[in-house]
């Protein structure tokens, strides 16, 4: 029988107090699982940077996190407010942070072209209004 | 079966009370209290002596060797940590422990702070490699090196390969002091004199290099007595040897940070605070760090569990007699020839420690998670260590290995005594027919 592993963590808009908790949750577990250093390493900057985008540049979001004995899948699904031009959001240096976000170090515009290098696959859905989801699978071997 | 790991931090049964002091402050979670003591799980111990601070009954302590170790060499040599010369606060000189030190039974002394200077000039040297990673990561303290292995194996990439400042005085000490005396190696015993558990652990089992240059290692704590009584304080003049004021600084916290790299390093004391900041290490927070100097002790190794002094008298202590000395510095102290005459590097991989690890296959450490999340599920969530575990987490992993039953938790088992007792009261109540 296989097994899998699946949790969903609520992200709310501007809070910087849990923020990053959901990825040390997903990193512990990892460990516990047995994943790979170098991929470990992967998992925890993209899905730190895509718990802190709900938190910088959402209204408010969840992450899904679901692992089965081939991979791990990394689901971010916010409400809003959506990204207009997705070309220009993945290019590196691009950002519209916020000056509380630049004031504690974010907004550099490396997030999701960072996310994008470390996951095995990665998608970018979004609509003005509706919000956006970002799927990111990574692959164990 | 794994081999057992050789640890310095064990429990002396007699003492414990079985309190559950200890199980909150161990940053690796390696204690339970099972059957009435504690217990160390070896594999996860990284030897950072909190639990030997933490309980009140002193069941936790470090083994270390007797001065009588000794006796099994011809000739012994001494290498105090820097952090040795912070427990005299009214010494003027470092020559005074050095002498004294002598006294009370080693044939010669060498110190550790010149394996520091050694490796000062080692790590600037890695820094100026244009793929160095970023930040680099010190290797003094092993304490953190385990840290990493057992709790964030995606940074062991980043850890420096020097060796640490003991290992490398412990080869120069032992090899100058043949060649000067003319002498077999075999009957020199190097004894490094320790602040903490964790080098006493790293001579037993050397990270990153096969064996180790030290015959042992003596704590701080067992010899200060008997050394204090030979310390002369009104002794003034310089030790004759080339330590720098950088070298000495390394044993309290950022001096090794301010020796290797003033201009971009980041210094963190105290194990949870350096778990904190490996944390955002490992989220590429800090990637425009150049080196990351992390101490698991408050104050740096002044602050070992080994030591005697308050760590914050020590660590001013230590400043004022760095602040007393010549101005020099590792370039110009260490000479090249001499850097290529020892191995300074480490030569063996360091390894992720799999210990937190549910299973080796990763389909049956799934399944095991998901039992373990249900578990918790049912479990109160108070974290209150009643059961043997520190948290309700590791409890429901304590069951999944098999270490422990649910009713092992006194909450779950008031729960079904009060469901027994009301099925009582309904049997009792029923009419017969």
């Amino acid at each position: 029988m296989e097994g899998l592993i699946h949790e969903e963590y609520y992200v709310n808009k501007g809070d910087y107090v849990t923020a990053g908790s959901a990825s040390a949750d997903m990193k512990r577990k990892l460990r516990q699982l047995g994943v790979s250093a170098l991929i470990l390493r992967r998992l925890a900057v993209a899905s730190y940077e895509v718990e802190l985008n709900l938190v910088i540049h959402s209204l408010g979001g969840k992450l899904i996190f679901d692992v089965d004995s081939e991979g791990v899948t990394l689901i971010s699904e916010d409400r809003g407010p959506g990204i207009p031009d997705i070309e220009m959001a993945m290019k590196e240096g691009f950002s519209t942070a916020n000056d509380e976000a630049r004031s504690l170090g974010f907004g550099a515009g490396m997030g999701l072209p960072n996310m994008k290098r470390n996951a095995d696959e990665f998608d970018i859905q979004s609509k003005v209004g509706v919000g956006t989801t970002i799927t990111m699978r990574f692959l164990l071997k | 079966m794994k081999e057992r790991r050789y640890h310095s931090v064990r429990l002396d049964k007699s003492q414990c009370r079985a309190c559950t002091n200890c199980l909150k402050h161990c940053p690796t979670e390696a204690i339970r209290v099972r059957g009435g003591r504690a217990h160390i799980i070896d594999e996860r111990c990284i030897d950072c002596g909190e639990c030997i601070r933490i309980c009140e009954y002193h069941a936790k302590f470090a083994v270390t060797d007797p001065l009588s170790a000794l006796e099994q060499y011809k000739y012994t040599i001494a290498l105090p940590a820097p952090s040795l010369y912070s427990q005299f606060k009214h010494v003027k000189n470092r020559a005074a422990i050095l002498e004294a030190l002598k006294k009370i039974g080693f044939t010669d002394v060498f110190e550790v702070a010149r394996g520091a200077d050694i490796a000062t000039r080692a790590i600037r040297d890695r820094l100026e490699k244009p793929d160095a990673p970023r930040p680099l990561i010190s290797s003094a303290c092993p304490t953190v090196v385990r840290l990493i292995q057992v709790r964030f194996p995606s940074l062991i990439d980043n850890i420096v390969d020097v060796r640490q400042p003991m290992e490398i005085a412990g080869m120069v000490a032992k090899d100058e002091f043949c060649k000067k005396n003319g002498c077999d190696p075999e009957d020199v015993g190097c004894f490094f004199i320790t602040p903490c558990p964790a080098k006493m652990t790293a001579i037993h089992n050397p990270i990153g290099h096969k064996t180790s240059a030290f015959a042992g290692a003596i704590s701080i704590l067992d010899i200060y007595g008997k050394l204090r009584s030979y310390v002369n304080e009104q002794m003034m003049e310089e030790p004759d040897n080339d330590t720098t004021p950088l070298g000495v600084g390394w044993g309290t916290s950022s001096g090794e940070a301010m020796a290797v790299c003033p201009g971009n390093s980041l210094c963190v004391d105290g194990i949870q605070n350096v778990s904190r900041v490996l944390e955002e290490i490992e989220n590429d927070k800090l990637s425009d760090l150049v080196y990351f100097e992390g101490n698991a002790c408050m104050g740096g190794c002044v602050g070992g569990p080994l030591m005697f002094e308050n760590n914050y008298v020590a660590k001013t202590s230590l400043r004022k007699l760095v602040d007393a000395m010549p101005k020099s510095d590792p370039a110009d102290r260490v000479s090249r020839s001499l850097m290529q005459r020892y191995p300074l590097y480490t030569d063996q991989e360091i390894e992720p420690n799999s210990a937190m690890q549910l299973d080796e296959n990763i389909a049956v450490a799934i399944q095991k998670m998901d039992h373990m999340n249900e578990i918790l599920d049912r479990l109160p969530g108070y974290d209150c260590g009643s059961c043997g575990s520190p948290t309700c987490r590791t409890f429901a992993e304590d069951i999944v290995r098999g270490y422990c039953g649910e009713l092992d938790c006194i909450h779950i088992l008031k729960e079904r005594i009060r469901t027994m007792a009301q099925q009582m009261v309904e049997l009792a109540q029923t009419k017969r027919e």
